[in-house]
């Protein structure tokens, strides 16, 4: 990792951020009218796997794409690794939702993985061999190998997947941002991205994820980050994913049966 | 066909009609995948009060105000589209359709109050374009290719449209791998640092120049069946970007060669009188080669789509 606080001068306000690959401060989107996110603040732990977590249309995917600047929000700061996001773009990997692509995009599945490589290759620099060989070696590490020469349009959905998460990987980031990852995959596939992630987590990478399955928060996560447009809980899965918690983000949407079931799973 | 007669009558007109064709089949490639096809559509309508207002102010049908005109309702209309879009928040199409509709209705407007009717200004001309005029008188054969005084004579359309080509081939080659990126998953690219807004924009305003170029030189039809009809079928054929993007430029050169040639002879061979327009028989050319593409080309499932669908 870089030694941030010998490369730049800059004093830094608050204080624990330079620790934080990911500081979110009173962050604000709105489609329209009514805000998706409101006023939120986050603080990500390094070397950890954070779940995002919270019911449908609360906010999840907004936050996590206003966090690398793909949609503008209303207002807000946030900080990659202490410094402005665009100074540190190289350091962060993404996975969007494997859904927001048109799979029919004539190109196959190596090309797909080549595209991490931009940062590395900038508008003109030459493709070469070694290039080809991380793209492959990125591959591999997902168990998609034998597909690099595939069309991407013949993949199963968790076959798409693992192969947005190999070009995540070819990033070669230190935080990892993934949407919905695990969202209609084959339990294969499940398997192979979340033991992809902690060995990510392993060699002291972040990992945050925007997720959906309660059942797994506490097998997968370090982490929790709940949300219903505002934030409600953020700790360890000890602290944040409790029967209360849990409650006060989904409401009525969860059954109280299966409050309790996840509170008893949760000791 | 010698060179006497081939050179001075045909060379010309084919070449600027092959230049024509491709300039708008690169970007066109681009836009099809975005799903923006009809923007080329959209520009060759949206030039027409451009080409109007030029001609208002200068008073004359010369090129250079013409595409300046052009290009002027051209970026007015792309600012208004995307404006439209964003502030609507609305599909793009919608944005397209209410612009240059609404464009094109103000050209035809213009034209019919003021008079330009002395001119060669009218809707015939907007649409098929003067293709078969770009003559090149000077020329005596093969040899006049070397020669500077002929040279000199060449239709002023004919190094037009080859800048244009080759403008449009650079812009396409310099941001090959930010267009395919960007293209293919506009969000990966904008975490990546590309600024894919301005990266849009500038692919819709190389479309807008090749289309207002073309325009001025063979018509909109040329224009709205290069943007679409030789992508369309390159996609058909190939899997690959670069292979449909090279697949696209063969099409509109073979659209180009054989609408031009079958305009002029065709009707003759058929025992006609009269050949018929070229430009019309170049999008025509284009379209047939789009429904073969489409009935036989290796690539036309849509492989990403559930099977039975």
């Amino acid at each position: 990792m870089l030694d941030l606080a010998s490369s730049n001068g800059q004093v830094q306000q608050d204080q624990g951020l330079e620790d934080s690959p990911l500081t979110i401060r009173g962050l604000t989107v709105s489609y329209g009218q009514k805000p998706a996110v409101f006023s939120v603040d986050m603080t990500v732990e390094a070397g950890k796997m954070t779940a995002i977590i919270g019911p449908n249309g609360a906010g999840k995917s907004t936050m996590l794409k206003a966090a690398l600047g793909i949609v503008s929000p209303v207002s807000g700061q946030v900080k990659v690794f202490g410094q402005p996001l665009d100074d540190k773009r190289a350091r962060i990997a993404y996975v969007p939702q494997r859904a927001s692509v048109d799979w029919d995009f004539p190109t196959g599945v190596i090309d797909v993985v080549l595209m991490g490589l931009y940062r590395e290759l900038g508008l003109l620099g030459r493709l070469r061999g070694d290039h080809k060989a991380k793209a492959m070696d990125c591959l591999d590490r997902v168990g998609m190998g034998d597909f690099a020469t595939r069309q991407i349009g013949q993949l199963s959905g968790g076959q798409q997947q693992r192969v947005f998460l190999a070009r995540a990987l070819a990033q070669g980031a230190d935080l990892y941002l993934l949407d919905e990852p695990f969202a209609g995959v084959d339990a294969a596939t499940e398997k192979a991205i979340i033991s992809v992630l902690k060995s990510l987590r392993e060699a002291g990478k972040t990992v945050v994820v925007v997720h959906h399955d309660l059942a797994t928060v506490s097998d997968y996560f370090d982490n929790v980050f709940l949300i219903n447009t505002r934030k409600v809980a953020e700790g360890t899965v000890a602290e944040a994913f409790t029967a209360d918690t849990l409650q006060a983000a989904y409401g009525g949407r969860l059954a109280t049966a299966q409050v309790d079931q996840l509170a008893l799973a949760l000791g | 066909m010698s060179g006497e007669e081939f050179v001075p009558l045909s060379l010309t007109p084919l070449l600027i009609g092959i230049f024509a064709a491709v300039a708008c089949a690169l970007p066109g490639n681009f836009l099809l995948l975005r799903k923006q096809a009809l923007i080329g559509d959209a520009i060759s309508h949206v030039v027409l009060p451009g080409i109007v207002v030029a001609f208002l102010l200068t008073g004359a049908i010369s090129a250079a105000p013409m595409m300046l005109g052009a290009a002027g309702a051209a970026v007015v209309a792309v600012v208004l589209i995307e404006a439209i879009r964003r502030l609507g928040r609305i599909e793009p199409g919608a944005a397209m359709g209410v612009v240059f509709t609404t464009m094109f209705a103000g050209g035809v407007l213009l034209l019919e109050q003021t008079d330009t009717s002395s001119v060669h200004l009218d809707v015939e001309h907007a649409l098929y374009g003067n293709l078969e005029s770009l003559i090149w008188l000077d020329a005596v054969g093969w040899s006049s290719l070397l020669d500077p005084e002929a040279l000199a004579h060449l239709p002023v359309e004919l190094p037009r449209m080859a800048l244009t080509l080759l403008a449009v081939s650079l812009f396409i080659a310099v941001f090959w791998r930010v267009l395919k990126i960007s293209t293919f998953d506009e969000g990966f690219a904008r975490t990546m640092g590309i600024r894919t807004n301005l990266l849009g924009m500038a692919l819709v305003i190389t479309a807008a120049v090749a289309a207002v170029a073309a325009f001025d030189a063979v018509g909109s039809i040329i224009v709205i069946a290069m943007f679409i009809c030789p992508p369309a079928a390159a996609r058909m054929i190939s899997n690959q970007l670069e292979g449909q993007v090279g697949w696209s430029v063969g099409f509109a050169v073979l659209s180009a060669t054989f609408g031009y040639v079958l305009a002029g002879y065709g009707p003759l061979w058929l025992g006609a009188q009269d050949a018929v327009s070229a430009a019309g028989m170049i999008a025509t050319v284009s379209g047939v080669i789009l429904a073969i593409a489409a009935r036989f080309g290796p690539c036309r499932t849509r492989s990403g789509a559930p099977v039975g669908v």
